[in-house]
């Protein structure tokens, strides 16, 4: 066991952990932010996304050894934001959610991709999207979510 | 005893790595999955491992005189959107994974992982990259081509590191990079092909060429590359068949999970054709 300090969702921590132990399995066994899904486990769907530093990763490909000092934020924490407020009404308005179960990685790609272009075009979001797979829309709401998400939020990102 | 270590600084991993073995995790993209094991189990490595992820003194991009210097702990996300990457390397690195691994995973990680089908290694060996290692006494010098000696093999010895890559500055007319895979992003390639050549007043004053997963390292023949020097388009038509007889000898790919032998040999001639028909 190592003693790792980060910050998740604003709050300073410091943990004993494994350090091979995913950033998966700590937040959705030890934290409690079961908002982070597992999916294939091996980096190809993105349910398991998280924001490291305001940039998606695949918390599923994260041992905790590399959350050291770094600033963790799920969907949780993220959800307390406006900018959440706005991806919500977009991903409702466009029927982005169906089944719901890659929804917190949509999201969190949806920051990141936002975060770096606010006004995004049809290809920066389809590249943005790439690392998250969706059973149920068929990808087009989603794309369409987005696209509202960064007029409804004009100014926020 | 499997042991797990996470140095903070350089100097702290190198005096670790003369008295053990270590797995050198960079980003972990590979390893992660290479290791994985049940869900809500840590990751379960059969060797001792070294977390490099503190060594943020390893994480930068500068441009030399000749060359381009990547730090071995920059993110491909980083050397994506760095303004002084080469374009083939852009292309390349945009068709690797996706945006969440580009994040983390990293291009040495890629070289030391030494796969086959390791996309940046064809570009690297196009490039002609030079990679430093490291260890507590001093730092060698070695080209790409040298470093990777099979699947899965590589030149590094137990007490080294990749420390940085060095990609050499080069002008082409132009450049292209296919890789073959079954979806847009995190696929792993059935075939990559990358090809680059030179014109000056219609005469092919450079020209190389690269394949990815159709042999046991990436394929590059520099002697092939000179018998198209000097020569118009025209008459490296003339010269294609004969071309496309020379690297069928040196494409000799296998049957696996991903594709077929048959598929990838066929498909990278088709490649190599395509690109000498466009020049």
């Amino acid at each position: 066991m190592t003693k790792i300090d980060f910050c998740l969702n604003g709050t300073a921590i410091s943990v004993d952990c494994d350090l091979s132990e995913r950033l998966l399995d700590f937040l959705r066994t030890k934290s409690g932010n079961t908002g982070v899904k597992e999916g294939c486990g091996e980096g190809e769907c993105g349910a398991c996304a998280v924001l490291m530093n305001g940039k998606i990763v695949n918390s599923c490909m994260v041992p905790m050894a590399n959350v050291a000092k770094k600033n963790i934020v799920t969907i949780e924490g993220f959800a307390k934001t406006e900018r959440f407020k706005i991806l919500e009404k977009a991903f409702s308005e466009t029927g982005g959610v169906q089944c719901g179960f890659c929804t917190p990685g949509m999201i969190i790609a949806s920051e990141s991709l936002l975060n770096t272009y606010p006004h995004p075009s049809e290809d920066e979001i389809k590249i943005g999207m790439s690392g998250n797979l969706c059973r149920c829309t068929g990808y087009n709401m989603i794309i369409d979510a987005v696209k509202l998400a960064a007029k409804l939020g004009d100014g926020l990102w | 005893m499997v042991r797990q270590v996470m140095p903070t600084t350089l100097n702290e991993a190198l005096e670790l790595l003369e008295n053990e073995n270590y797995v050198l995790f960079a980003g972990g993209t590979d390893l992660m999955v290479q290791n994985r094991s049940w869900s809500e189990t840590p990751v379960a490595f059969k060797q001792s491992v070294m977390y490099l992820g503190m060594l943020s003194e390893l994480d930068y991009i500068r441009k030399e005189e000749d060359y381009l210097a990547i730090g071995a702990m920059t993110s491909l996300e980083t050397i994506l959107h760095h303004p002084d990457t080469p374009e083939i390397m852009k292309a390349i690195i945009s068709e690797m994974a996706s945006p969440g691994i580009r994040n983390i995973a990293t291009l040495a990680g890629n070289i030391g992982n030494a796969s086959p089908a390791g996309d940046s290694l064809v570009g690297l060996y196009l490039l002609d990259g030079m990679l430093v290692l490291k260890n507590h006494h001093g730092e060698r010098l070695i080209r790409i081509h040298d470093f990777i000696l099979g699947p899965r093999k590589t030149a590094l010895k137990g007490n080294e590191l990749i420390a940085e890559i060095r990609i050499p500055h080069v002008v082409f007319s132009k450049t292209v990079f296919h890789k073959i895979g079954p979806r847009k992003a995190d696929a792993i390639s059935k075939l990559s092909f990358c090809g680059a050549y030179k014109l000056e007043q219609d005469i092919i004053t450079d020209i190389r060429i690269t394949f990815g997963a159709v042999y046991m390292t990436i394929v590059r023949n520099k002697e092939l590359e000179q018998k198209m020097l000097c020569k118009t388009k025209q008459e490296l038509l003339a010269m294609l068949d004969e071309l496309v007889n020379d690297y069928d000898q040196l494409i000799q790919p296998i049957d696996d999970q991903r594709s077929s032998r048959i598929y990838r040999k066929q498909v990278a001639l088709n490649l190599l054709q395509k690109f000498i028909r466009e020049i």
